[in-house]
């Protein structure tokens, strides 16, 4: 495939043993992405299907994607969470059509071969054919034609599933870094305000490894240094998960400092840029330790964030090597008081893909693609920022959770590095 | 005003909101709205579950005028250029001292390498109030069918 389509991409090479040089064909090879769908999103990883507030009752179902696979994330008669492949056991259409909804069974349109909320097949027009003509084989057994399942686990209400059956436990898998976070923001039941997607032509990777570095968030999105909402020398953590696959970025800020007042501090500050409608940058503080911002990714594709009161998952969707889906879904508290919600609703205007402080990334992204693109994915990434090592780091500055993640990524594709 | 002759009224608004942003005219589109007006871009898919989930939510005026010195001060987006085609504009009825319309729309982007592209489908639902050459909104809704955003949300729909 990538040797019509794409002559002279090279081999991804990875000369450093410390990942700090990454090969720029790892985004634009259309072979490797082919390989990505068996050995990451069909290997041994837990992958975002939806939150069981989206589908609080029995037959409820959302659509969702592993990879590019379409899948059906189900609520069963028995309460229980069950996941399958959407793609007929027949001859292989969708089964569910819409995104969401509820049913007593799934049918598909072409010739009604229908299934329970498990994926089992449960219902075969023509079975024994038609006035004698037709029908199925004596032997034809509906218990092996079922559609392809997911095994399914839930964390504080936000549900994943795996194609490895013998994976680890969801929790081990993420480490205790990451649940300490999904303790801390998910521990409230949990309403969805909305759903926000772009479409973003590049690699699904350029947006990870987005969510990893924290120090572009300073200088990108220049709306955090003009208005005070993140500064890169604010005290911060960063710290990894499960041998690096996730990291787990957080800032601090003094019980005393609100944003909207103190970038008068700021180097870049200039008076000029004085909001009228600092509304829109007004937080209340939501954590004893004086946390403000947090930014979990969870490999691969997978992120938790509060970013100020602003609350949201987001779900990485590859389309083709050089496109992905960014879906954000995002959420407040039910018991939420009103003040709580007129903020959220507020600082909803900062995330987001016209967000102040997001709207950058999607630039960014398709700027490196397409450049990278142009010239055959030759050439390496350097990623040096804060060193070469890889433990966590009591501070922002630094691509330590960049190298641990294609530390991560090259063990699961079973590259070698230091080659 | 006779029903023929607003319905003039309120597509000349719309076409001079079209051609502002067209042109680039930034500074310019706050003053299409009133002081309390609301101005938010929703997609499709929120407004169909009955989410209220917006890409942008401005509810006065002080916040379309920070908007605007954001995007020529502060934030960095698509280098491009933009086309409205405004169309099946409407009044639908009566909204106190003003009235209640809709139109359809259509955003075309286009690069800086000269290729164009449909940014976004979509209808506007409208308030408006005043009268004449002097009409403005109150609030209006921006509905985009296109609800996944090509890239990014820069400048106003």
């Amino acid at each position: 495939m990538s040797a019509v389509l794409r002559p002279g991409i090279p081999q991804p090479r990875w000369p450093a043993p410390d990942f700090t040089q990454v090969p720029f064909s790892v985004h634009i090879d259309p072979s490797l992405f082919e390989l990505e769908q068996q050995r990451i999103f069909h290997g041994r990883t837990w992958h975002y299907l939806g939150l069981e507030a989206e589908i609080p009752n029995p037959g409820d179902f959302v659509a969702n994607y592993v990879g590019v696979t379409p899948v059906v994330l189900n609520r069963g008669k028995d309460g229980k969470l069950h996941a399958f492949v959407n793609r007929c056991a027949h001859r292989g259409a969708a089964v569910v059509r819409e995104k969401r909804g509820n049913a007593a069974t799934h049918t598909c349109i072409y010739h009604q071969w229908s299934y329970d909320h498990k994926g089992n097949l449960v219902g075969i027009p023509y079975r024994r054919g038609i006035n004698g003509n037709g029908g199925y084989p004596a032997d034809f057994k509906p218990e092996e034609h079922g559609l392809q399942t997911l095994r399914v686990e839930s964390y504080r209400g936000v549900v994943f599933g795996t194609f490895a059956k013998d994976m680890e436990p969801l929790a081990d898998y993420m480490g205790e870094p990451v649940r300490k976070r999904f303790d801390a923001l998910c521990s409230r039941p949990l309403r969805v305000v909305g759903y926000q997607r772009q479409l973003i032509r590049g690699n699904w990777k350029l947006y990870v490894e987005n969510l990893k570095d924290c120090y572009h968030g300073a200088l990108l999105h220049a709306f955090n240094s003009k208005f005070g909402m993140f500064r890169t020398s604010q005290r911060g953590s960063t710290q990894m998960a499960n041998n690096g696959l996730h990291c787990v970025l957080t800032t601090y800020g003094k019980k005393d400092e609100k944003m909207g007042s103190t970038y008068a501090k700021v180097g870049t500050y200039k008076p000029a840029f004085q909001l009228e409608a600092p509304e829109v940058v007004e937080y209340f503080e939501e954590h004893a330790d004086g946390m403000v911002s947090t930014v979990l990714s969870l490999f691969p594709t997978f992120v938790l964030a509060q970013i100020a009161n602003h609350l949201g998952f987001r779900h990485i969707v590859p389309k083709s090597v050089d496109e992905f889906e960014l879906v954000w879904i995002n959420f407040v508290y039910t018991d939420d008081t009103e003040e709580h919600l007129y903020r959220r609703r507020m600082q909803g205007n900062l995330l987001g893909p016209g967000g102040y402080l997001s709207m950058e990334d999607a630039e960014a992204l398709e700027l490196a693609h397409a450049t990278i693109l142009a010239e055959s994915g030759k050439g390496h990434a350097f990623v040096e920022m804060g060193g070469r090592e890889m433990a966590d780091q009591d501070h922002l500055v630094t691509e330590v959770p960049i190298r641990t993640f294609w530390k991560g990524y090259c063990e699961l594709m079973g590259m070698k590095a230091g080659a | 005003m006779i029903a023929a002759e607003l319905e003039r009224e309120v597509v000349a608004l719309n076409y001079r909101y079209a051609r502002c942003l067209d042109e680039s005219r930034l500074d310019d589109w706050p003053e299409f709205f009133t002081d309390d007006c609301r101005y938010y871009i929703q997609p499709r898919d929120n407004r169909d579950q009955g989410l209220e989930g917006y890409w942008l939510y401005f509810e006065n005026k002080r916040m379309l005028r920070d908007r605007v010195v954001s995007l020529k001060e502060v934030n960095i987006y698509q280098i491009h250029y933009e086309r409205r085609m405004v169309s099946n504009v409407e009044v639908t009825g009566r909204d106190g001292e003003g009235w209640v319309a809709r139109a359809n729309f259509l955003v075309v982007h286009t690069d800086n390498e000269g290729r164009s592209k449909i940014f976004s489908a979509g209808e506007y639902r409208d308030r408006i109030v005043g009268s004449g050459g002097g009409l403005r909104f109150r609030e209006r809704v921006v509905i985009a069918d296109t609800f996944t955003v090509p890239s990014h949300l820069s400048t106003p729909i």
